[in-house]
C-alpha cells in the first residue's frame, strides 16, 4: 500500500506526520531525513540550547516512541535523492526506492555559503543544524573574541548567547541596520540598542571579506571591506538560507528561489506538495504575491493545511504569518507581513521597552510588531485574519481597548473569505 | 519521575512519567495527548499549551511571569482564575501527583 512520503524531517515534516494521524489517516507514512536526527525544534539552536540551558531531549519534538506508536516510519540519515514522476516513486541515498500517493517536499533550507579566503578555516561556522549549534557552543564556553557576519534574527540570537555566556562580540553587517528583510528600521535599532548596552559591537555598512589564520592554521582574525582588522577565535557567517530546491528541479518543477506551489500548496504535479522554509506561495498578506516563509509558524501551519488536503477538506491556505525572536531577554513579536508597509504607528512605552509598532499599507493594517507587549500580538493575529476597523488612529490611542476590535465573519470571494478559510480543531 | 496527570475537556485521564527539568506541557506532547498544542515549542509566544489547575494544586507551582500573565489574556478558551501555560510550569519533584484540565479548545 503507497502512501504519504515527506522529503525532509524538520518542523514541517512532523508536524505532517501528526496532523495525517490526528485527522484519522491510517495509511502509510513516511519521513526521510538526511541528518541522523529524530526531528527537532530549530528555533532554539540560536538561543537556549547554544547556551547550554536547554536538555537534549527537549529539542526532540517527539520522543522516537511518538513515532512508533502511530506508525510514522522516520528514516533518518537518508535523503531523497531522485523523483520518478510518471511512476510515483522516489529513489533514496540508501539504495532504496519508495512508492507514494502523495509526496511532500519539506527540504527546509541550507545557510547560503559565503566564498572569501578563509571561509573554511577552523573556527569559521554557520548556525543551522543541531552539529553545528554544538560546534559553535563548544567554542562559546572558553570566552573569546566572536565576530558575527549578518545581522538577521539568527546572527542577533547567537551573537546575545555569545554575550552572555562571556564573550566579546562584534556584528558586521552589510546594511546600514538590522534585521532587514522583516523587521521595521525602528524596531530593528530598539534591538541593536539592547544589544549595544550588553556590550555588543556593531559595525554596519561593511562586510567580512577575508579570515585569517594563525600559525596552526586556525581563525585569528577577520578583515573587513572598510579595511578593519578584528580580532576572533569564532566567526559565525548569518548570511541567510536558500531553500533546498536542486530535488524538485531535477524533477521538473518549477522553482524560483523556492519550489512554486499555488495556493493550495500543490507543485505543477498535483500529487506532490511543497511546505516550509522550501516552498514559495502566493500569500493574501502580499497581496497575493508569492512569498517564502522561514518559520516555525509556516512550516505548522502549512503542514496542517496540506494534512487537510490530502485527507479530503478543501479551502486555500491562508493563514496569518507570525514570527518571533528573544535577544538579551527582550520578546520581538511579529504579526503579518511588514514590508510593504507605508505608515506606522506605536502603542505603548518605547521608553519602557514594552511597545507595538502597528504597520499600515494604503490604510489597511498589515503587520504588527510587538516588543514584550504579547497581547498586542495576540489582538493583531486576529485582527490580520479578518475584516475589521482598527485605523491609525485607533491603533495608536492607548485609550482604546484593541481586543473590543474582533475581526468580522468574511462574506465569499474576497481577501477577507481567504483569510478564513476553515482550519480545524487540533 | 513525577506523575502527571491530564484531564482532556471531555474527561479522558493520561497519567504520564515526566522528567524532572522538561515542563507540564513536554510531558503532553511526548505522548500525543492532542489537547495541547505547544506551537511555539514552548517560550510562552503562542498560547496554545493553555491549563487549568485545580486550586488544591495551586502552591505547588511556579509564580506566573508577567509574560505568562499577559498571553493566559489571549487564549482561545476562556480563562479562569486556574489557568496556566503549561510550558511555564517546569517539572521539579515537587509536582509529583499535579492534575491538569485540558480546555475544549487551544487555536
Amino acid at each position: 500500500m503507497t502512501g504519504v512520503v515527506v522529503a525532509g524531517a524538520g518542523q514541517a515534516a512532523a508536524q505532517l506526520a501528526i496532523s495525517l494521524r490526528q485527522r484519522g489517516y491510517s495509511g502509510p507514512i513516511t519521513l526521510i531525513g538526511d541528518e541522523e536526527h529524530l526531528p527537532y525544534e530549530r528555533p532554539p539552536l540560536s538561543k537556549e540550547y547554544l547556551a547550554g540551558d536547554l536538555a537534549e531531549e527537549s529539542l526532540q519534538l517527539r520522543p522516537a516512541t511518538f513515532w512508533l506508536d502511530r506508525g510514522v516510519d522516520v528514516r533518518t540519515g537518508v535523503a531523497v535523492t531522485a523523483i520518478d514522476r510518471a511512476r510515483r516513486s522516489v529513489e533514496l541515498s540508501d539504495g532504496r526506492c519508495l512508492s507514494y500517493r502523495h509526496l511532500v517536499l519539506a527540504t527546509g533550507a541550507e545557510p547560503r555559503r559565503l566564498d572569501f579566503p578563509g571561509a573554511t578555516l577552523a573556527g569559521v561556522h554557520m548556525l543551522r543544524t543541531r552539529n553545528d549549534a554544538r560546534a559553535i557552543r563548544a567554542v562559546l564556553r572558553t570566552p573569546c573574541d566572536v565576530v558575527v557576519s549578518g545581522a538577521g534574527f539568527v546572527g542577533l540570537e547567537a551573537a546575545a548567547v555569545a554575550c552572555r555566556l562571556g564573550n566579546r562580540v562584534t556584528v558586521v553587517e552589510r546594511l546600514e541596520r538590522a534585521m532587514g528583510r522583516v523587521v521595521t528600521r525602528f524596531t530593528a535599532d530598539h534591538v541593536v540598542d539592547q544589544h549595544r548596552r550588553h556590550g555588543t559591537d556593531f559595525r554596519f555598512g561593511d562586510a567580512v571579506v577575508s579570515a585569517v589564520p594563525d600559525p596552526q592554521g586556525r581563525l585569528a582574525a577577520v578583515r573587513t571591506a572598510s579595511g578593519a582588522e578584528l580580532r576572533c577565535r569564532l566567526l559565525l557567517v548569518g548570511a541567510g538560507v536558500s531553500p533546498r530546491t536542486a530535488l524538485a528541479e531535477a524533477a521538473g518543477l518549477p522553482v524560483d528561489d523556492g519550489i512554486l506551489v499555488d495556493e493550495r500548496l500543490r507543485t505543477a504535479d498535483p500529487a506532490i506538495s511543497a511546505i516550509g522554509d522550501c516552498a514559495r506561495f502566493p500569500s493574501p498578506f502580499a497581496d497575493g504575491w508569492r512569498v517564502r516563509l522561514e518559520s516555525v509558524q509556516n512550516a505548522v501551519d502549512q503542514a496542517r493545511y496540506v494534512a487537510d488536503g490530502i485527507v479530503g477538506a478543501g479551502g486555500v491556505y491562508a493563514a496569518v504569518p507570525w514570527f518571533w525572536t528573544v535577544q538579551h531577554g527582550l520578546r520581538l513579536q511579529i504579526a503579518g507581513l511588514v514590508q510593504g508597509h507605508d505608515m506606522a504607528v506605536t502603542r505603548g512605552s518605547v521608553a519602557d521597552g514594552a511597545f507595538s509598532v502597528f504597520c499600515f499599507a494604503g490604510g489597511r493594517l498589515v503587520g504588527v510588531e510587538s516588543v514584550d507587549r504579547p497581547a498586542d500580538h495576540m489582538v493583531a493575529r486576529g485582527l490580520l485574519a479578518g475584516e475589521h476597523d482598527v485605523t491609525p488612529e485607533i491603533a495608536a490611542d492607548p485609550a482604546v481597548d484593541l481586543k473590543a476590535y474582533r475581526p468580522r465573519p468574511s462574506h465569499t470571494g474576497d481577501r477577507a473569505s481567504q483569510n478564513s478559510a476553515p482550519r480545524h480543531a487540533v | 519521575m513525577p506523575k502527571i496527570t491530564y484531564v482532556s475537556a471531555d474527561g479522558d485521564l493520561h497519567v504520564v512519567d515526566v522528567p524532572i527539568g522538561t515542563s507540564v506541557m513536554r510531558g503532553a506532547v511526548g505522548t500525543g495527548i492532542d489537547g495541547i498544542v505547544a506551537e511555539c515549542g514552548g517560550n510562552a509566544m503562542c498560547a496554545t499549551c493553555h491549563v487549568y489547575v485545580p486550586a488544591e494544586h495551586a502552591a505547588s507551582l511556579p509564580e506566573m511571569t508577567a509574560v505568562e500573565d499577559e498571553m493566559l489574556e489571549c487564549t482561545v478558551a476562556e480563562r479562569r482564575a486556574t489557568s496556566r501555560l503549561s510550558c511555564q510550569l517546569r517539572i521539579t519533584e515537587g509536582l509529583d501527583g499535579l492534575v491538569v484540565r485540558l480546555p475544549e479548545a487551544q487555536e
